[in-house]
């Protein structure tokens, strides 16, 4: 059997969705962990010489970079418990939703990074994002995969280990019964799946590390 | 195969949509081609990618497929035994998808759009970034004919596209694409020797004339 290497980043939502594919499929791996960012491990960057970021996925000595590249390669090698539909109308809409999720939630770092009118902007743009992601990503589905979780859940699990995090941060919550019933209902199913409950990121920890790039973008802010 | 009902909501200039041309020219498949007024769009268009309301949009026997990379793997999948644009093999279909997602975030990205949109210091920094790039797919490349090998493949179909933007972008930024990558001029075309790649891009003069539209409309200089 060959071995697999994962090099991560604790707070990554990136390693961190490759971390519960190999664990939802039982795979054994070893993790490295890499202290980012100004201390990359030469292995890393001879692994990753194009973008040089985690995570990198290294199996029987060969490297794969890009979380949904990964995620995809890991689902092939590795077909029990699938990410993906069999069907190939059903696989392009799960893919549609795993990049569409995945591009909506970069921008959605915005209410964390920025202040006054401009924080007040990017949460309204955020309850356009999740709303439309609600309405026509997940629908009255359990998990954007279906009954099981798939490649688009990994990519949305951000939220229950980096979002809910910033909001206690900024003091904000997105997700309420009231105000996403169904991605609400999406959370507690995914956050209390044994392989996601007993893999996410130490909560505690996240805040601290959030707390103090709050000030790192408040004094940036500040000072430009 | 029975009749299949494929329809493809399009721009002409889009490299995006052709992109999709391309595979289903590769693949011999019969389709309606559409052509969108971006600034009228259709009620079909509205209809079949809500979310987006971009072109392209394949629609197959009524169902929407949005998302160009999305939809060049659907026809790969849809169509597989006529001109295979994925390997079989695990690992090369991750190093395919991987250099798919490289051009798609760095040549086809907000960042190398500035070589035509922006001037001076920022246009000669996309400039250099924009050469990188490239040569990072020339070194891909290697001395293979095509990215896929003996024949187009996936990062073939997702590339070659932007080579019918290539003089606009020498145009506007005042260099010379062939001088910084032979190689990969030479690959866009062998490229365009094979009908599928030459019939479903327009001509470079035409996408120059469209960029000069658009620089107009816009106010850049």
């Amino acid at each position: 059997m060959d071995e697999v290497k994962l090099f991560g980043f604790w707070a990554s939502p990136f390693s961190r969705r490759v971390i519960w594919a190999l664990k939802l499929k039982g795979v054994e791996y070893e993790y490295i962990e890499e202290d980012l960012p100004y201390n990359k491990s030469d292995l890393l960057l001879q692994y990753n010489p194009v973008h040089k970021k985690i995570p990198v996925l290294v199996h029987g000595g060969k490297p794969i970079a890009e979380s949904l590249v990964i995620l995809e390669y890991i689902d092939e090698v590795w077909p029990h418990n699938p990410l993906l539909p069999k069907d190939a109308y059903e696989r392009s809409v799960a893919r549609f939703w795993a990049k569409f999720i995945e591009e909506k939630t970069q921008p959605m770092w915005d209410f964390f990074r920025k202040f006054g009118e401009e924080q007040q902007k990017a949460i309204e743009n955020n309850y356009e994002i999740l709303r439309t992601i609600e309405e026509h990503g997940l629908g009255d589905k359990k998990f954007f995969g279906g009954d099981q979780i798939g490649i688009a859940d990994l990519v949305f699990g951000m939220v229950i280990h980096m979002l809910a995090p910033m909001e206690e941060v900024v003091g904000y919550k997105f997700i309420k019964a009231d105000s996403f019933p169904r991605l609400h209902a999406w959370v507690k199913h995914f956050s209390e799946h044994p392989v996601i409950k007993d893999n996410v990121p130490d909560y505690t920890k996240v805040v601290d590390f959030l707390k103090i790039r709050r000030e790192f973008y408040r004094n940036s802010q500040q000072n430009s | 195969m029975a009749d299949e009902d494929v329809v493809l909501l399009d721009f002409w200039p889009s490299p995006f949509g052709m992109r999709v041309r391309i595979a289903l020219a590769e693949k011999e498949i019969k389709y309606e081609y559409k052509e969108e007024d971006l600034r009228n769009k259709s009620d079909l268009l509205r209809k079949m990618n809500p979310i987006h309301k971009k072109i392209p949009v394949l629609i197959h026997n009524g169902k929407p497929v949005c998302e160009s990379l999305v939809q060049v793997q659907y026809i790969d999948e849809i169509w597989p035994h006529k001109s295979p644009l994925l390997p079989t093999d695990p690992y090369q279909r991750a190093i395919a998808r991987f250099w798919g997602d490289f051009v798609e975030k760095k040549i086809y990205g907000l960042e190398s759009g500035k070589v035509w949109t922006t001037k001076g210091e920022e246009q000669e920094a996309a400039k250099k970034e924009f050469i990188e790039c490239l040569k990072l797919l020339e070194g891909e490349l290697g001395n293979k004919a095509y990215f896929g090998g003996e024949n187009l493949g996936y990062v073939d179909v997702v590339l070659v596209p932007f080579y019918s933007w290539f003089y606009a972008y020498e145009k506007c930024g005042n260099f010379s694409i062939e001088t910084e990558c032979p190689k990969l001029i030479a690959w866009a075309k062998r490229c365009m020797e094979k009908d599928s790649v030459s019939k479903s891009l327009p001509d470079q003069d035409k996408i120059y004339d469209y960029v000069f539209h658009l620089k107009k409309v816009f106010g850049i200089e």
